[in-house]
């Protein structure tokens, strides 16, 4: 099993991790990375291809190197990674269409996985408190990743339909966050002053950037009967968006949950972040994906919690609140006199405290 | 910082202890034991939540502690009271500035109902409803177990006062998890506050996780046609939906406890709908009592009418064979059985009330 991996989407973050990991397990004969741009950090032993999953020579790939698993994971979440949205449209839909179209024609090709996006469910108002893989994706997705991750899984379904000896998994993963990966929420969380729906205050839920490795690889190397199928991928627990915002220190400024489009435009023109129409949505309303089918059929447990994930983002997010900061040393400074006074009390002497 | 490093899910969190100069500095005091008790329960909520909390935000803690203890021992107070009072806040305005506190699936954020949402209508419930309640005993100790309920009032105090009755009369102090309707979950700020005091979306997973989790469910199945009835409906049950609720604890297999509220429905006395203002602001009425609109935001205190709440022998529904759910029959059966054990417990409470403000 997995004599010959081919990877898509390697030159960026996800997709080149995936393929590393893939290339270094024991199990796993050759990896064939391919993307239109060669990737910057060394993924070797990966093998590295040229090759734009859009144009027809996808096919004559998979020939001539007997590729047995495929792993599509270059399905492109912002426009500005594709250089806009209608290249991004084109690389997504048109890119998927191709590479399918390959690996049902192919006669080596055992086994897809996918990877897509809990953002299909979109968040609205009267949603469940979870959504399970049955649960029927959004039927307005404002956000141009989500609807051609629905197209994307649509082709997919398709594929599995035809070619039913295929072994067809598509892994549908919460908002991926870690210490190096950037997307369009990380961004926001970056920002520093955070605008939030008013009114609101959202459940949240991430994924580790490392489990998200390694569920895909999990996905691709694990026994036939967990993987297929499609699965939602999250780490443990929610935590809300005023939660997320002290974590990253940063002050929340509510704002009418309307104005969204107001701040995509005013961050897009100022080059600070590039958000996505409908993250106010998700901010007001949440977005949880049920992971009961996870840990029943799939077999994958992630090693971070929600809270963990985005905490071991923050912990590199840096920028510090500079209000909570002034005010801790004065406060500091008004303390050692209330002791020097003789006034306070004394908190280190705590016994079984801190020490 | 430990939330860096991966954890396995179940392991108890570990409790890093950041120990920042200025609390090496200050010399140890021995002695005045009763106020490091108080100081170590304090210690002990900081202290868990250190994790990623960095020294700014816990010296502004620390040193707000001080500065309390100072000016209460200048103002010549004392005690241990005062100690666990400054401790509880402290402890509690701690978790909230650094985000350290549990909120599950739901949203559900147990630790801003006790602290500050209880405290808050509580008051409502001794003084202003004066609420008697009857038959807490047959809401479980443990497990799952689904309170159906009247709606009435025109604003949905009731099930406000629910959710206080089953906490604090219940020895085991049960937090009712409440389905609601998701115009509520559409409203700002009432959005908010509903997921942190435990109310759902009433969608048919919500109420199978919170039953199969062993909750308390609270639902209220005439929604908007009961709380927006007419004054001259009062104590009549409107329909009970489609009876989803009773599927919901078929499948589950937990009772159906039900729960008749008397008092509310006199508290806003609805004797007209202006339509028109309401398809404008999309709610789903507009409700004109003797008050509201005419005196503003004074017209929309509700009257101080004298509540009973009576929870009802619970109905089982284990001793169905399996699919009893899909069984539409059946399921409107059991509807129909709920609604009138209400709708006659209402009769028997109303013949005992002799006054509406009295009881």
């Amino acid at each position: 099993m997995a004599n010959v991996v081919l990877v898509t989407g390697v030159s960026r973050l996800l997709g080149g991790l995936v393929a590393r990991e893939l290339a270094r397990r024991e199990d796993v004969g050759r990896v064939i990375g391919i993307d239109v741009v060669p990737p910057r950090r060394d993924l070797s032993p990966m093998e590295f291809v040229r090759a734009d999953i859009r144009n027809p020579v996808i096919a004559k790939i998979v020939d001539r190197y007997g590729v047995d698993t495929v792993v599509h994971a270059g399905v492109i979440a912002t426009p500005v990674a594709a250089g806009g949205r209608s290249s991004q449209k084109e690389i997504n839909v048109i890119g998927t269409m191709q590479l399918l179209a390959a690996c049902q024609k192919s006669e080596t090709v055992q086994r897809l996985v996918v990877k897509s996006t809990g953002a299909i469910y979109g968040a609205a108002a009267a949603d469940p408190a979870a959504f399970v893989e049955t649960h029927a994706p959004t039927r307005h997705p404002e956000v141009g990743f989500a609807r051609d991750s629905i197209e994307v899984e649509g082709y997919v379904r398709g594929l599995a339909r035809r070619r039913p000896d295929l072994e067809v998994s598509v892994l549908r993963l919460a908002n991926v966050v870690g210490p190096t990966i950037s997307t369009a929420l990380t961004d926001y969380f970056s920002l520093p002053v955070l605008p939030v729906p008013l009114g609101y205050d959202g459940r949240l839920q991430f994924l580790h950037e490392q489990d998200a490795v390694a569920s895909i690889v999990h996905a691709a190397v694990g026994d036939r009967a967990q993987i297929v199928g499609v699965t939602n991928v999250a780490g443990d627990g929610v935590i809300t968006v005023a939660q997320a915002g002290r974590f990253v220190r940063r002050p929340l400024l509510p704002v009418p949950l309307g104005s969204e489009g107001l701040w995509v435009r005013g961050y897009h023109l100022s080059g600070m972040a590039e958000l996505h129409s409908g993250t106010f949505k998700q901010l007001a309303y949440g977005r949880v994906l049920d992971t009961d089918r996870m840990r029943t059929v799939l077999g994958f447990e992630p090693r971070w919690t929600t809270r963990e994930a985005f905490r071991s983002f923050a912990a590199t997010a840096g920028l510090t609140l500079p209000g909570v900061d002034l005010a801790g040393s004065g406060l500091r400074r008004l303390r050692t006199t209330t002791s020097a006074m003789g006034l306070g009390s004394d908190v280190t002497t705590t016994p079984g405290g801190r020490g | 910082m430990s939330d860096a490093a991966p954890t396995p899910r179940h392991r108890p969190r570990p409790v890093v202890v950041p120990m920042t100069p200025s609390r090496l500095e200050v010399p140890s005091q021995p002695g005045d034991v009763e106020q490091l008790e108080a100081v170590e329960q304090l210690e002990d909520t900081t202290s868990t939540t250190s994790g990623g909390v960095e020294d700014g935000l816990e010296d502004v803690v620390d040193a707000l502690v001080d500065v309390l203890r100072a000016t209460a021992r200048l103002a010549g107070l004392s005690g241990e009271q005062l100690e666990e009072q400054v401790a509880a806040t402290l402890g509690f305005l701690t978790r909230r500035v650094s985000g350290d506190y549990e909120v599950d699936l739901f949203g559900f954020d147990a630790d801003f109902t006790e602290h500050v949402y209880l405290p808050l209508v509580r008051p409502l419930y001794r003084r202003w409803f004066r609420v008697d309640v009857t038959g807490i005993e047959h809401i479980p100790a443990e497990g799952g177990a689904l309170i159906v309920s009247n709606h009435s009032g025109t604003m949905p105090w009731d099930s406000l006062m629910t959710l206080v009755a089953v906490h604090d009369e219940h020895p085991q102090r049960r937090h009712l998890r409440m389905l609601g309707a998701d115009l509520v979950f559409r409203t700002p700020i009432l959005a908010d506050l509903s997921r942190k005091v435990g109310t759902t979306v009433a969608a048919t997973y919500d109420a199978e996780q919170l039953l199969g989790r062993g909750e308390i469910v609270g639902v209220w199945p005439e929604g908007f046609k009961g709380v927006g009835k007419p004054f001259s409906e009062r104590y009549r049950l409107q329909r009970f939906g489609r009876g989803g609720f009773v599927s919901a604890a078929l499948r589950a297999g937990v009772p159906i406890i039900p729960c008749s509220v008397v008092g509310a429905e006199e508290i806003h006395p609805m004797l007209g709908n202006a339509g028109a203002i309401a398809k404008l602001l999309g709610f789903p009425y507009f409700p004109l009592t003797p008050t509201f609109p005419w005196l503003g935001l004074l017209g929309a205190v509700p009257l101080p009418t004298k509540w009973t709440i009576e929870f009802g022998a619970p109905i089982p529904t284990d001793g169905y064979p399996q699919g009893a759910a899909e069984d539409p029959m059946l399921v409107m059966d059991l509807t129909d059985q709920v609604r009138e054990t209400i709708q006659q417990t209402l009769h028997q409470m109303l013949m005992r009330r002799r006054s509406v403000f009295l009881g």
